[in-house]
């Protein structure tokens, strides 16, 4: 795998600026498929959630899925596009095995949804419109693993094995406009804005949302033109972007490949581009020109989907509150301060935070764990911290631990490693490990008066009213108990032992 | 028990009759056809219209409505009108149980997982299903030449072709092979076939019948149809296989007509009947304007107003069926790619890539006719062409359907003749495509404009004494109209012949024992 030269981020936002686009493909949780009563259901045994109809075979028809048509037209709405009256089906016709008509189905000159926009919130509480071009339906292809290769793609691999479970899941395509003005802000904005969207189809229920599982993936188009010019630069087209971090960084890196290419006075290549999580760069994939001819043509195995004025504002009143209004509600709700909860949102733990208080947690509880302990890990993991795999329920169960005094906060830390690490329930690693606070208070006792004879001046000072000065004696007893005893009894007895009210 | 040379000869409403009074079982009759099927369909001068016979399945479908009948009560009630009638299914229509080929290599030996929609009908009526019929390569042609499984002869001549794609339905039925048969309607497959062997055929208002199941040539034209002797039979036939299925996004909702009603009552007074100034004529054989002309008399003597209608676009009908019909032949012949079923070929030498196999298998297992179209399609959807072509051909399609809602203001019915010439010799057009094309001139507008039509025997021309179709159209969602004025037109030719034309067939196993006497 050859490495292509990069210009630093700094350099190549002094000389270049760039130009973004997305894609983004949501994948609905409808109970069947697009086009097939067929289950649409993630993760079963490959080939088995299908029929005749995902298979294409000889005869078959398409029927489209109403649920489907009307989780489309919710994200429409919640990305406050035109709702189209009438629109289309088309197919889209190449040869390859992962598709088993040779086709895919889709929206091509008339989408669904269409002129819309979302207003995206930076870190820094800026507010940055990205306009949409449209949402559109179609259906997923099937999922090609390739084996005996070197690389995992098709080329160079022995056989490949194809599984038609995804075949036929319905799809919703979001393009935007191209989006200018981000930027040095282009990294940050592109996350947010997949964030963005993850979240509104979340909140509408029509999508599991899962990125880790392919329900929502990023097509990350970047150019860059010299600063002052309107004419876009070349593009390249990062696909399958499935982590909101990845889609910074593939941004980011993009951004700084492009410049190095431009730099060194050469034309950028229109093509489509692999993420690589472990490097986090890219390499090339295929050329992708603007001519590609996939023989468009109306599908004329459906007819038109017309969606009718009063269906559309019956599911408009079903909209969920938008995000905007939700980040409202729930800082108000959970009472964090502004900068508290920029942190959260900023953090991309709105959800999970939101997931642990309903799970039984106080809103500080939560975000105690969730910033103070999983943000750090996820970061240093380099995963988004929804993908580390806590449960809001271990939270709760790690809370109630240390509220009933059976272990400390510094042990609590250490059963959470050993939940990420896959020991277990709290309370099963807190067995096994050994974790627990002593509270028989005949050795503490021994500690408390250890550590009162090495410091009398202190135990003076506390003698003589200066209860603050316990802090001490208390370390030292947890030091000489390393760390297992319950604080809060080492002071209660400290103070009794001194006979000193606290 | 009646002759079974007699009982083959019968319609399948007489059959039904009998079948209900007891007077014949199914198993007799189903025998007697597989029978037929067995002294004339192989053999080097066989008719070849079967390209399966289900004779274990139809047998015990046919003693299963036997012993309900037998055992009497509800179920015996319940019974399908044409229960125990046998039939035959064109091979471009899937069926558990039964391989189903589209007449392409490409598809040997493969069996769908699925019934089609009208095939699970034909189930449900309890209709013993004597077989698969020959057609050309998935329903590309008009002689059943391009067959991959050799062509079927015509029973009037066994040296002419059967018409197409649905020649072995059309010659089952007039061999006396089958009383009923399925066909499908693109352009003509179940009409021109009809013409040339004599017999009778619908293609329905499109979306009147599902065509899930049937193989799709091109989504926008095809449409499955009855096959048959009579225009009573085609009736109660398009009546059990007709209606709204869901698994059909364009089939209609309308509740079906009562059909078979509109045969039996069957009336032209008054109707106007509209004869198309451009369907006939220049082109047409002299003996096929002669019959034709008939026609038109007899309708006049019963009491019908005869008018004449221009349809101008109808000469721009052929140039955009040949665009429209290959755009989405080509799109929906992609899945042969022995991928997942059927033929798989292997490239002889060089790396074996996907692409490369897709490509072999293709070659291998496509015919010629297939490959034409598809590459003609192709070229019509590809960019830059697209709306030169395929653009340009959907809007001859708005013009056509705009000439028939013109001609039906003026006309109840449409009437021409169903074929430009009678059966030709097999061979005489293979390697002229152009020529092929059209026969299908006068069938070709109404499944671009969706509008139903049916052919039935208006006699023999008097140049070659082979069967002449006279074709009857009606406005969208009135095929019963169709019913009503094709069967009084029958039987005014029926009482002017002294009986049925296919009276007049020569009898095939004579016919096939003196070529045997003859070498």
């Amino acid at each position: 795998m050859s490495t292509d030269a990069t210009l630093s981020f700094e350099e190549a936002m002094e000389k270049y600026d760039p130009v973004l686009g997305f894609e983004v493909h949501v994948e609905l949780n409808t109970k069947t498929k697009m086009f097939s009563s067929a289950p649409n259901v993630f993760g079963d045994e490959p080939n088995t959630n299908v029929n005749e109809v995902d298979l294409g075979m000889p005869g078959v028809l398409p029927v489209v899925n109403r649920i489907a048509i009307e989780s489309s037209i919710k994200i429409g709405l919640a990305l406050n596009c035109k709702i189209a009256e009438s629109c289309t089906f088309a197919r889209k016709q190449y040869f390859y095995p992962d598709t088993p008509k040779n086709f895919q189905t889709s929206q091509y000159e008339d989408p669904i949804a269409y002129d819309g926009y979302l207003d995206i919130e930076l870190s820094d509480g800026t507010i940055f419109r990205v306009e949409i071009e449209r949402a559109h339906m179609e259906e997923d292809a099937g999922k090609l693993t390739h084996m005996g290769g070197a690389s995992g793609r098709i080329q160079g691999a022995d056989f490949s094995l194809v599984d038609y479970n995804r075949s036929g899941v319905p799809l919703v395509e979001i393009v935007t406009k191209p989006i200018e003005g981000a930027g040095s802000r282009a990294p940050e904005l592109a996350k947010a804005y997949v964030a963005a969207v993850r979240e509104i189809v979340k909140n509408l229920g029509v999508s599991d949302a899962k990125m880790e599982r392919g329900n929502v993936r990023c097509d990350a188009n970047v150019s860059l033109r010299p600063h002052g010019r309107e004419r876009f630069g070349i593009r390249s087209e990062t696909k399958n972007v499935n982590s909101l971090r990845a889609v910074e960084h593939a941004v980011r890196y993009e951004i700084q490949r492009h410049a190095a290419v431009l730099d060194a006075g050469n034309p950028v290549i229109q093509e489509t581009r692999h993420w690589h999580e472990d490097t986090r760069t890219t390499t090339s994939g295929r050329p992708k020109s603007d001519a590609d001819d996939y023989r468009y043509f109306p599908e004329p195995d459906l007819v038109p989907i017309v969606a009718s004025r009063e269906w559309v504002e019956e599911l408009r009143a079903t909209l969920p509150e938008p995000p905007a209004a939700r980040r409202k509600r729930l800082q108000a709700d959970w009472g964090y301060s502004d900068l508290e909860f920029r942190d959260v949102v900023n953090a991309g733990v709105m959800d999970e935070v939101e997931e642990t208080i309903a799970a039984g947690a106080s809103a500080s509880v939560a975000r105690k764990w969730w910033m103070g302990e999983i943000v750090g890990r996820a970061k240093n993991a380099d995963v988004d911290p929804g993908q580390l795999g806590v449960q809001p329920a271990t939270i709760v169960e790690l809370n109630q631990l240390v509220e009933d005094g059976k272990i400390n906060n510094k042990m609590a830390t250490e059963v959470l490693d050993g939940v990420l690490a896959g020991e277990g329930t709290p309370a099963e690693i807190v067995e096994k490990r050994g974790l627990a606070v002593v509270s028989d208070d005949g050795p503490l006792m021994e500690a408390i008066d250890a550590a009162l004879d090495a410091q009398p001046d202190v135990a003076d000072k506390i003698r003589g009213g200066k209860v603050q000065a316990i802090g001490a004696i208390v370390g030292g007893v947890m030091k000489a108990t390393r760390g297992q005893a319950d604080a809060g009894r080492v002071r209660e007895l400290i103070l009794a032992k001194l006979g000193v009210e606290g | 028990m009646t002759d079974t040379n007699e009982l083959i000869r019968l319609s399948a409403a007489q059959l039904a009759g009998m079948l209900a009074a007891g007077e014949v079982t199914s198993v007799e009759v189903t025998q007697a056809y597989l029978d037929r099927i067995a002294a004339v369909d192989g053999g080097e001068r066989g008719v070849n219209a079967f390209l399966h016979v289900n004779t274990e399945e139809a047998l015990a479908v046919a003693a299963e409505v036997d012993a309900i009948r037998a055992a009497g009560g509800a179920a015996a009630e319940e019974l399908h009108e044409l229960a125990g009638v046998p039939i035959a299914v064109k091979d471009l229509i899937v069926t558990i149980g039964q391989p189903t080929t589209a007449g392409s290599k490409i598809l040997e030996g493969w069996h769908s997982p699925y019934d089609a929609t009208v095939v699970k009908r034909l189930r449900a009526a309890k209709m013993p299903i004597l077989g698969k019929t020959n057609l050309d390569e998935f329903a590309m042609g008009s002689s059943t030449e391009h067959s991959a499984y050799g062509p079927t002869r015509n029973p009037w001549d066994l040296d002419r072709i059967p018409g197409g794609s649905g020649g072995g339905s059309a010659a089952a039925v007039a061999a006396f092979e089958a009383p009923l048969a399925l066909g499908t309607d693109t352009g003509g497959s179940i009409r021109q076939p009809g013409a040339v062997t004599g017999t009778v055929g619908v293609k329905p208002t499109y979306g009147g019948v599902s065509r899930y199941g049937a193989i799709a040539m091109a989504s926008s034209l095809d449409q499955i149809g009855p096959v048959s002797r009579t225009v009573l039979d085609s009736a109660l036939l398009h009546q059990v296989i007709g209606g709204h299925d869901p698994h059909d996004s364009t089939s209609l909702q309308d509740p079906l007509e009562d059909l078979a009603a509109a045969a039996r009552i069957g009336n032209v007074d008054g109707m106007r009947i509209g004869i198309i100034k451009e369907l006939h004529g220049e082109g047409y054989q002299a003996g096929v304007e002669n019959r034709f002309n008939e026609s038109l008399e007899l309708l006049k003597q019963a009491g019908a107003e005869i008018v004449e209608v221009s349809c101008p676009n109808f000469q721009y009908a052929l140039g955009a069926y040949y665009l429209i019909m290959p755009s989405e032949a080509s799109s929906n012949l992609a899945k042969f790619d022995g991928v997942r079923y059927g033929l798989r070929v292997l490239p002889e030498n060089g790396p074996m890539t996907i692409e490369r196999v897709m490509g072999a298998t293709r070659a291998a297992g496509f015919g010629d006719e297939v490959k034409r179209r598809i590459i003609l399609g192709t070229y019509a959807l590809s960019a830059g062409y697209y709306d030169a072509y395929y653009g340009s051909a959907q809007k001859v399609r708005t013009l056509v359907q705009r000439d028939f809602e013109a001609a039906f203001a003026q006309a109840d019915v449409l009437i021409s003749p169903t074929a430009p010439t009678t059966a030709f010799k097999l061979g005489e057009k293979l390697n002229d495509p152009l020529a092929m094309y059209l026969n299908d001139v006068a069938t070709i507008p109404a499944n671009l404009a969706g509008v139903p039509g049916l052919t039935l025997p208006g006699g023999l021309a008097d140049e070659d004494g082979l069967p002449v179709g006279i074709q009857l159209l009606a406005p969208a969602r009135e095929d019963a109209r169709l019913y009503r004025v094709g069967a009084v037109l029958e039987s005014l030719l029926e009482a002017q012949w002294g009986g049925p034309l296919l009276d007049r067939a020569p009898s095939l196993v004579e016919t096939l024992v003196d070529a045997k006497e003859a070498k």
